[in-house]
Order: C-alpha cells, then structure tokens, then sequence
C-alpha cells in the first residue's frame, strides 16, 4: 500500500469502481462504496440516462427551473447546466423562484438563487405571492393560524410557477423533487386515501396536457446522494426548514422513510415502483377533468382550489377548502358554485402540503382582491 | 482527544448557530479509544443546546443526518463503531429541510 500524509485507518475502503481511490461513500441506491471522482460521474451520468429514457427535453426547449434556493434545486440547476454543455441537449435554461412572503425563510433563501443566478450564469426570474395573489404566507398565516398553511402555499405555488413560467415563455418547467419526496408523496395519499393523486404521482412528466408540462430529473436520485455530491462539490445552498412545516403531515411519511431507509435503504426506489404499477380497480369512481369556473384553470371542481382558498382568505373564512369535500351531501351547502364545508366530517383533516397534479394553467391567473 | 466537528443543513442552529467547533473530549472512563457512539453522547450533553431530538434518536444521529469522517461517509466505517483518531475531523449535515 502506498504511503499516505496520514496513514490509513485500518479498514479504509477502496472505490469499487475505479480500486484506486479511498472510498468516501456508501452509495444508499447500490450499496456500493465508491470514491468521490466516481461518484460524481456515475451521479451525473444517471441523470443524464433518466433525461435520455425518458426524452424529458428537446433541443431548442427553454426550460425554468424551479429554483428555491435548497439543495436539490441548486444541485438541479448545476448538474443540468453541465450535462447541457457536456452533452449538447441545445436548452435555453432558466432559474424561477416563488417568493410566497415567508419572513425569515424565504427572503433568505432568494439571496442564495440571486447567488445562484451569478455562480451558474442562469438568468432568474422571480414571481411573489403578493403581486399575484394580494397576500404573503406570513399574512395568511396570521389570518388561518398554524394548520393548513402548507395546503394554502402548495397550491399557491403551483400557480405561481406556472405564471412565471409563461411570462418566462418556456416549454416545460423542470424541479428538484428527489426519490425520497417521491416515496413520501406514495405514501401520503395512501394514507389519505388519495387515488387520483396515487395514480399520477409517480409520473416523471406531468401535465403534457397543458400548456407548460413539468418535470422531476431528479426522480430516482436518492436526497443523501443530492446532499453529498453538494456537499464535496462545495455547492452554495440554503438550508433551513421551513418556519410553517413542523405542523406539515408529510413530516409523518418522511420520519417514516428516513427509518426505513436505515434498514433497507433500496426501499425508496421500491416504493416509487410500486406506486407506479398500481392499477385503479374499475369501479372506483374517479374525479373528473374540467375546468375552473372563475379562472379557467384546470379542476375536477366547479372552482379550483386557488380560488377556493383566495375566495376564503378575502371574505375572512379561513377554513374554506379545508377539509374533504363530500360532494353533495347533507354535510356540505352550495353557494355560488363552491361547497362550502363548516365543519369537516372527519374532525381535523391535516393539510395536503403537496402540489395539486390535476391543475393546469391556461393564461389566466387569480386577481387580486 | 482533540477534533474539529461541523455542522450543517440546519443543525448549526440547535448549537447557537456555531458551525464549527473545536473540542477536547475526553474519553470515556476506562476505555483506550473514542467511538462515534462516545462522541455523539459527548456532543448531545455539550454542544446541543436547544431540541436534541432534531440531531439524535436513540443513541444515534436522527435518521435524516449525515455522518461523515475526515469526508468519508461513517456508514464505511462502521457507523456508531467508528473510531475516532486525534485530529478527526466530524461533520454532520442534515438532508431534512426544503429543496
């Protein structure tokens, strides 16, 4: 063995990829122990065979990135800017933010997508709830208290990436959602009985129906993989939870997938697949597509559920559209065309904290009040 | 033993928000060497200082932290078994927060 400044601790690994280098990781996917050269270039080049298998871009798309200022969507725009040039794809890429008014967290974290926007050379764009909606998360928390607000933001965003996507005039909109958040998601509309949800949240593209369709690169790369490779890399990245989701449901799903992960780390992946073979049996009642009667967006309700949330928020009826939605039953009364729900069925309902995939977005958005 | 200790991904802030730190722990009574196990006990009592439970459960890190050694992944080296050697350099980053 040759001689090192320090000298090897006994048991130090080597990479079983390339046998020369000392092992820095235990990659949880493959359980293999690999040197931080070869991860790097087996991370990358998985990505770069996940764009590929599933023609996730064509050359000449401009693509936005939805940028927060976190790890795995600072990760997302670095690798995708490098397998871009490395690889040719021909794409225009972008940075967007949401900035939903979230003092403390979210006008931190914008300082690090403006670092971002320099360090990668990727003109940003940013949106803010209050241009768009009337209302910062910090005001609507102060208006409905400390439950739901994630169900309020989730929603929120989704509409507000894709206004800044059509004002960015992209094709598609690509995030950093990782194979951990993908299992959690698995999970959590099991747990809540969410089929329609179950059946399209395992999908790496999303909304092909609409006019700006979405995409997770990032979809079978583990988050420990994602923070690591930030890590070595000394990537430029915030990290801080946000100040509303310790009273986030998804919590529950992620202490269980970060246990399960201990044990059998492949348990991620396998989740994922299973969600993806799942068959909806034939006489489930599925929610129909339509379309929002106030702003034309895409919904299974007579409204959907930006405007829902916003038509409660203005009248100061902070619980509209929390809670299951019964359809017509004696529980529920009509008004204007919203079931108006007064005390959910079950009890406290925990909020969604997941974005809404039925949602699309046709060139309209929610007027301020 | 003296050992420099990083913290990051958030975990900064259960210890004043003081990333790095360099200590001199002690090792435990009647024992020749330091383990993970030892130091991870070590830095519950001494360096965390607000929600304990956001960096450990059990005896180990929460699931969620990353554990690395001198930048080699602890799950190469055993873990809570982990040796540790004067002059060790220990990071812990949290993954649990936003993306």
């Amino acid at each position: 063995m040759e001689a090192d400044s320090k000298p090897k601790k006994s048991g130090a690994r080597l990479c079983c990829v390339c046998n020369q280098n000392r092992a820095a990781l235990k990659r949880p996917k493959t359980l293999e122990q690999i040197c931080r050269e070869c991860f790097y270039a087996v991370f990358e080049e998985e990505i770069h065979q996940v764009i590929l298998e599933n023609q996730l871009f064509k050359p000449g798309d401009r693509i936005a990135i939805g940028a927060s200022g976190g790890k795995d969507s600072t990760v997302l725009a670095y690798v995708l800017s490098e397998l871009n040039r490395r690889h040719n794809y021909g794409l225009d890429l972008f940075l967007l933010s949401v900035d939903e008014g979230i003092t403390g967290y979210r006008d931190d974290s914008l300082e690090t997508v403006k670092r971002n926007e320099l360090q990668y050379g990727l003109p940003l764009k940013i949106v803010s709830y209050k241009d768009l909606y009337g209302w910062t998360m910090d005001e609507i928390v102060k208006m409905i208290g400390l439950k739901n607000n994630c169900t309020f933001c989730g929603v929120f965003r989704r509409q507000a990436l894709d206004r800044g996507a059509a004002l960015l005039k992209v094709d598609k909109v690509a995030t950093g959602h990782n194979a951990d958040d993908i299992a959690e998601t698995v999970l959590l509309n099991i747990l809540r009985g969410d089929i329609a949800r179950l059946s399209r949240c395992t999908s790496i593209i999303t909304g092909e129906d609409g006019p700006i369709p979405r995409c997770k690169p990032f979809k079978c790369t583990y988050e420990k993989e994602i923070v690591m490779y930030a890590y070595f890399k000394k990537l430029d990245y915030f990290s801080t939870e946000c100040i509303y989701s310790p009273n986030a449901y998804r919590g529950f799903a992620r202490e269980f997938i970060k246990d399960l992960e201990r044990i059998r780390p492949r348990a991620i992946l396998d989740i994922i697949k299973s969600g993806e073979d799942f068959r909806i049996s034939t006489t489930t009642k599925m929610p129909e597509q339509g379309t929002c009667e106030r702003c034309g967006y895409i919904s299974s309700q007579k409204w959907c559920k930006a405007c829902v949330l916003l038509e409660g928020l203005n009248r100061g009826l902070p619980k509209l559209g929390i809670g299951r939605t019964q359809g017509l039953n004696s529980d529920a009364k009509i008004s204007n065309g919203m079931v108006i729900q007064e005390e959910s069925v079950q009890g406290q309902l925990f909020c969604t904290n997941q974005v809404n995939p039925e949602d699309q977005f046709f060139g309209f958005y929610i007027c301020k009040k | 033993m003296h050992l420099t200790l990083e913290f990051g991904g958030g975990l900064e802030l259960l210890c004043k928000s003081v990333k790095f730190h360099n200590v001199n722990v002690d090792l435990p009574k009647g024992a020749d060497k330091l383990s993970m196990r030892d130091l991870l006990a070590w830095v519950r009592t001494n360096l965390i200082k607000e929600r304990p439970e956001m960096f450990m459960k059990g005896e180990s890190v929460r699931p969620g932290v990353l554990v690395l050694v001198n930048d080699c992944d602890w799950e190469l080296s055993g873990q809570l078994d982990t040796t540790l050697e004067e002059k060790d350099v220990v990071v812990f980053i949290s993954t649990l927060h936003g993306g």
